[in-house]
């Protein structure tokens, strides 16, 4: 898995040619099929940049969970460790910071707020934790164990939101509220909550990681050249790809815990729109660059907040941007792969 | 009698990137010969062999096969012309079964009208229901030959076959090389290996550089003749170098097997016999218990793009591959790049690597550049033991002489130095003192004992 | 119908669509591709599936099924193989596309209230005397011809891959695709011919969920049974009768709940939900390890 070429060949015009054939394909699909695609890419962006309310509660609170979801999966591919299941990840972190969040009650939010969001990333470390095991000690690939334990947490969610966690009432399935003192603060007048600041700390933190320390060096030449990195480095590879995964499975359940407690106050079975999976585009469009995570995170945060202003105003299905992400995927993946057989060709 | 030509390539050139592989190279074959094509590591034999195969499109110049112009598109094309190659490294494909890998490469069973009888004795000892990674490298070989001639080729090109083999086996190869000639078929030999050509070859091409510098029978030439055609004026890089007079210490003790320091031990060996597993053991790469090595050992595995170094990164990044907890330019959990980029400077001029600076990636520097690189890592950890796996394999004559020079200098310098080459040769030129490897375990070699006694020892005769 | 009976016919029915996307992908995978664009071209199978059957009768959808199937591994051998670049990531991007246009196309076709729709599918075929056998005639002689037909394509594709040139290609493809190119093996091209194989079996495999077992279309149907057939390949050490029990094996977990349900055990459906997947880990890990999967799995050629 070598995704991140070195050096900036495509600069900042891959992600956005990316994204503008991503759209150009997603509208003429559209017209296509009969839809008014002028007018479902109007309701698109006014969806995303409308207005200060589109922006704020609409596009920056659904780039959070994108920007730590896709931190996390750039940690578990640089390090070579396909980590796809990071939509199980997220829900195990949500169901462990709603069942602490009930538990601990009114704590002091600055006792309590910490506690849930640890509580969040653990639960998501520990749902990463059999795919670390059966890789290691099974030689399992990480791609069909991350994703068949995404479904298990898929499953278990909904029992739990319909089981021990539900509402008082044993009405709805959800959980109930966890304690005011327990959310987030929120930007007066919007929806934007602290989890937001939290995304753009831990990307610089990732980014600092991954080019001023040594465990961060590893990582990289672990998932660059796994023989060099056991030979040369004499890097403990098994070790390194395990805290990868590891990592990338806290980070993702800490973006649950951070969705419970910002956005949603309490559990749903439906709480992800797939954001485990679309941070494996958000990470990818960074090149597994930190701080691009940031820029793509929000991109992507746009797309899903326009994707529901499209349905709701020009009755065009919210799943139709996976077109768009799967189109940048696609352009992105394809360019590297281009500049790296150039390079090939280069050197012989 | 007028010769029939076998094969005939007139003015082929090729580039590749920036550098020109051939010239405008004209080559050609004769029906019933052997033809030697010697030339250099980087000349240009592989390349040429590759195009009258299929496998390289040229960017100039023309192929024809038995008087007939013809444009070789694919392998397989050329297989239908009644060529078949032998290529540098084993294309049988290991999980797969002998006949499984002989139904690929075209076998028609039945008689072979050129090369029946030789078919016949490669055939022998080949069980066609075993799996190709059972197989000895010898038998390996013999594979790739029979593969070659699955298709009942009349041409017959090989690209450096005997790098792998045991002595006796390499006799046993050109034997039937000059059978398969001697019915009517021609053979091309890759070597750079003088000797070989002296032993099996009629005539000879030598390439130097993309450019033929000499081709007609070899009967006449010298070994020096054909010497100055492969390298010009380039000096021969010197061997003389006498072991050390007082034994140093031990620094590697294993069953069969102590170097001490100062001295230069060689190990000699047939692919497969647990070399690499031993070389391992004493760099610290694997456990073993019966490997006790004192003081900081440093390695240089065979494979630079793949375990040597990492191609994407810079050279600085490369150094620190090797040297990540160093206190120069590693404190707690950081790395200072600006400490070890400067290193990488000093490192860059002291050892005359030709790179772009320290930033370029590895990936941008000729094999024997990144083969200074790896030295020049290696030493940084000051080692009181190095480990060398084919240190100059494909390496040019000039960058093996650096490789050459500085494994010497090392062992002068009180290193104990253990190096195992698969080319006989290099390991006789370099060593103090000779271990043959043989099925996992060390077998002693007689002070001054002959290239021929070595040889059989390393296929377990006694 | 008795209640082993009932499971057992339960059982084949829910292993038929997996047992089609898994053979599919046992192609792909012996010649050195994973394919995880099967998930994508699944459901792909089913919307297919669903508007040829609504228009023309449940054959017609098992052939538009087909066609949607092939249709998406196109776009992946096109980018992976062609375009070389990582299978993995572009198996992850054509599925994300597959979910994009299904539901569009879905929505477009048959109203946003089409959660009701009702489509004409494929009766069961009794075998003549043989489904009057107790206990095994039911659940093995009285199924769709989809079912029948896709037993048969086990031995089938056992034989093209283990019988025939064009298998032994596929499988040197695989096993050691620069090797298989000096050897004259057009390496490139037999990797897009399994590619789209895996498709075409994909999207039967879509159709047989639509046609022969659910009756209905609903966006994102499939829930990871294309992932699930790449695990029976694993899990079927990648042999086409083993990819028969594993996915037996998942038809059986899967059919358990409908017996314990029957049998009235308080046991919440979800848990029934998780067990295939548990299962399908356990046995990974039981099986991984002892079995080596084709040596160019997942790597990208360099030649050709």
């Amino acid at each position: 898995m070598r995704v991140a070429p070195r050096g900036a060949v495509l600069g900042w015009l891959l992600p956005i040619g990316a994204a503008a054939l991503g759209l150009a394909v997603l509208a003429v699909g559209l017209a296509g099929l009969g839809y008014d695609a002028p007018s479902a890419l109007a309701a698109l962006w006014r969806g995303a940049f409308g207005s200060w309310y589109a922006i704020t509660s609409a596009t920056l609170v659904r780039a959070v969970p994108l920007v730590i979801v896709g931190l996390g999966i750039a940690v578990a591919f640089r390090g070579g460790a396909l980590n796809i299941g990071a939509e199980g990840q997220f829900y195990a972190g949500a169901i462990g910071a709603t069942w602490v969040a009930l538990l601990l009650g009114s704590w002091p939010p600055l006792v309590g707020v910490p506690v849930v969001l640890l509580a969040g990333a653990i639960a998501g470390a520990l749902w990463a934790a059999p795919a670390v095991l059966l890789k290691l000690r099974f030689g399992v690939l990480e791609v069909i164990s991350t994703l068949l334990l995404s479904f298990v947490a898929e499953a278990l969610v909904s029992w739990i939101v319909q089981g021990p966690l539900q509402e008082p009432s044993g009405i709805y399935p959800q959980s109930a509220p966890i304690p005011a003192a327990l959310r987030l603060p929120t930007l007066p007048g919007t929806r934007l909550h602290a989890g937001f600041g939290l995304a753009l700390l831990l990307a610089v933190v990732a980014w600092a990681i991954f080019v001023r320390t040594r465990w961060g060096f590893w990582l990289r030449a672990v998932g660059e050249a796994p023989r060099a990195a056991a030979v040369s480095g004499r890097i403990p590879v098994d070790r390194v790809i395990g805290a990868a995964l590891l990592w990338s499975g806290g980070l993702a359940g800490l973006a649950g815990a951070i969705e419970v407690s910002g956005v949603t106050y309490a559990l749903y079975q439906n709480l992800s729109p797939g954001y485990g999976f679309t941070a494996i585009a958000v990470a990818l469009l960074a090149r597994l660059n930190p701080l691009g995570v940031i820029a793509s995170g929000l991109v992507f945060g746009a797309l899903e907040a326009g994707a529901s202003g499209m349905q709701r105003d020009a009755q065009v299905p919210s799943v139709a941007v996976y077109v768009v992400q799967a189109v940048i995927i696609v352009v992105v993946l394809v360019a590297v792969s281009r500049a790296r057989s150039a390079r090939t060709l280069a050197a012989t | 009698m007028a010769r029939e030509s076998a094969l005939q390539l007139v003015a082929i050139a090729k580039r590749f990137g920036a550098v020109d592989a051939l010239k405008g190279v004209d080559f050609e074959l004769e029906r019933g010969e052997v033809h030697g094509l010697l030339g250099e590591n980087g000349a240009g034999k592989s390349t040429l062999m590759q195009i009258a195969f299929g496998l390289v499109k040229p960017d100039a110049g023309s192929v024809a096969v038995g008087g007939r112009a013809v444009r070789i598109g694919s392998p397989l094309e050329a297989r239908a012309l009644g060529l078949g190659m032998v290529h540098q490294h084993f294309t049988s494909i290991p999980t797969l079964t002998v006949r499984e890998n002989l139904e690929l490469a075209g076998w028609a069973e039945g008689p072979a009208r050129n090369a029946g009888g030789v078919r016949e004795t490669l055939a022998r000892g080949l069980d066609p229901a075993a799996l190709v990674e059972e197989l000895t490298v010898g038998q390996q070989q013999r594979l790739e030959v029979l593969k070659a001639l699955a298709t009942d080729a009349r041409v017959l090109l090989l690209d450096e076959p005997t790098a792998v083999l045991a002595p006796s086996e390499v006799a046993e190869l050109l034997g039937l090389l000059r059978e398969f000639a001697g019915n009517g078929g021609s053979a091309v030999l890759i070597t750079h290996k003088l000797e070989e050509a002296f032993a099996a070859v009629d005539r000879v091409t030598v390439l130097r550089r993309g450019m033929v510098t000499y081709s007609g029978a070899i009967a006449g030439q010298t070994p020096a003749s054909l010497a100055r055609a492969m390298l010009g004026d380039e000096p021969k890089p010197d061997s003389g170098r006498s072991p050390p007079a007082v034994p140093g210490e031990i620094r590697v003790r294993a069953d069969g097997v102590d170097v001490r320091a100062g001295e230069i031990v060689g190990i000699a060996a047939v692919e497969g016999n647990g070399q690499r597993r031993f070389l391992r053991a004493v760099a610290g790469l694997e456990p073993a218990d019966d490997v006790s090595v004192s003081g900081p050992a440093a390695f240089v595995p065979e494979d630079r793009t793949v375990e040597g170094l990492i191609p994407g990164f810079s050279l600085t990044e490369n150094l620190v591959l090797g040297a990540s907890e160093d206190p120069r330019w590693s404190r707690g959990p950081w790395l200072d790049w600006r400490a070890a980029g400067a290193r990488t400077e000093q490192l860059i001029e002291e050892f005359e690597i030709r790179a772009a600076g320290p930033r370029a990636p590895a990936r941008s520097l000729s094999g024997g550049n990144q083969q200074k690189v790896i030295f020049a890592r290696a030493l940084e950890g000051d080692p009181a033991v190095l480990v060398a796996e084919n240190p100059s394999r494909g390496l040019d004559l000039k960058a093996t002489g650096f490789v050459h020079g500085k494994l010497r200098d090392l062992a002068a310098r009180g290193v104990a130095v253990l190096v195992y080459s698969s080319d006989l040769d290099e390991v006789l030129a370099l060593a103090d003192r000779v271990v043959v490897w043989y099925r996992g375990r060390p077998i002693p070699v007689a002070a001054g004992a002959s290239r021929d006694e070595v040889g059989r020892l390393m296929l377990g005769g006694q | 119908m008795d209640p082993l009976s009932g499971f057992l016919a339960a059982s084949v029915r829910i292993a038929t669509p997996l047992l089609w996307a898994a053979t599919g992908e046992l192609v792909a995978e012996r010649a050195g591709v994973i394919n995880l664009s099967i998930e994508g071209a699944m459901l792909a199978g089913c919307l297919g599936a669903a508007l040829g059957a609504a228009h023309g009768g449940p054959w017609v959808g098992v052939a538009a099924g087909a066609a949607a199937g092939l249709l998406v591994a196109v776009g992946f051998a096109a980018v992976a193989v062609i375009g070389r670049s990582d299978q993995i990531i572009a198996g992850t991007a054509l599925t994300l596309a597959s979910i994009g246009v299904t539901g569009v196309i879905y929505r477009q076709a048959f109203g946003s209230a089409g959660a009701g729709l009702d489509l004409p599918t494929l009766g069961a075929v009794e075998v003549p005397g043989l489904h009057r056998v107790p206990i095994l005639g039911p659940a093995l002689f009285a199924q769709p011809a989809l079912t029948y037909l896709g037993l048969a394509a086990v031995p089938l594709i056992w034989w093209l891959l283990f019988r025939t040139r064009f298998g032994l290609r596929l499988r040197a493809t695989g096993e050691g695709a620069a090797a298989a190119h000096a050897t004259g093996v057009r390496v490139i091209r037999t990797q897009v011919i399994a590619v789209l194989l895996s498709g075409l079996f994909a999207g039967v495999a879509g159709a047989t969920l639509v046609l022969a077992q659910v009756g209905t279309f609903a966006e994102r149907m499939t829930a990871g049974r294309g992932f699930i057939a790449i695990a029976i390949v694993v899990l079927g050490r990648w042999r086409s009768l083993g990819v028969l029990l594993g996915a037996l094996l998942f038809g059986g977990t899967t059919a358990l709940q409908f017996a314990f349900q029957a049998m009235g055990l308080a046991v919440p459906y979800q848990f029934f939900l998780m067990l295939p997947y548990l299962v399908a880990l356990v046995a990974l890990a039981g099986v991984v390890g002892r079995v080596r999967a084709p040596a160019g799995l997942a790597r990208t050629i360099e030649v050709g």
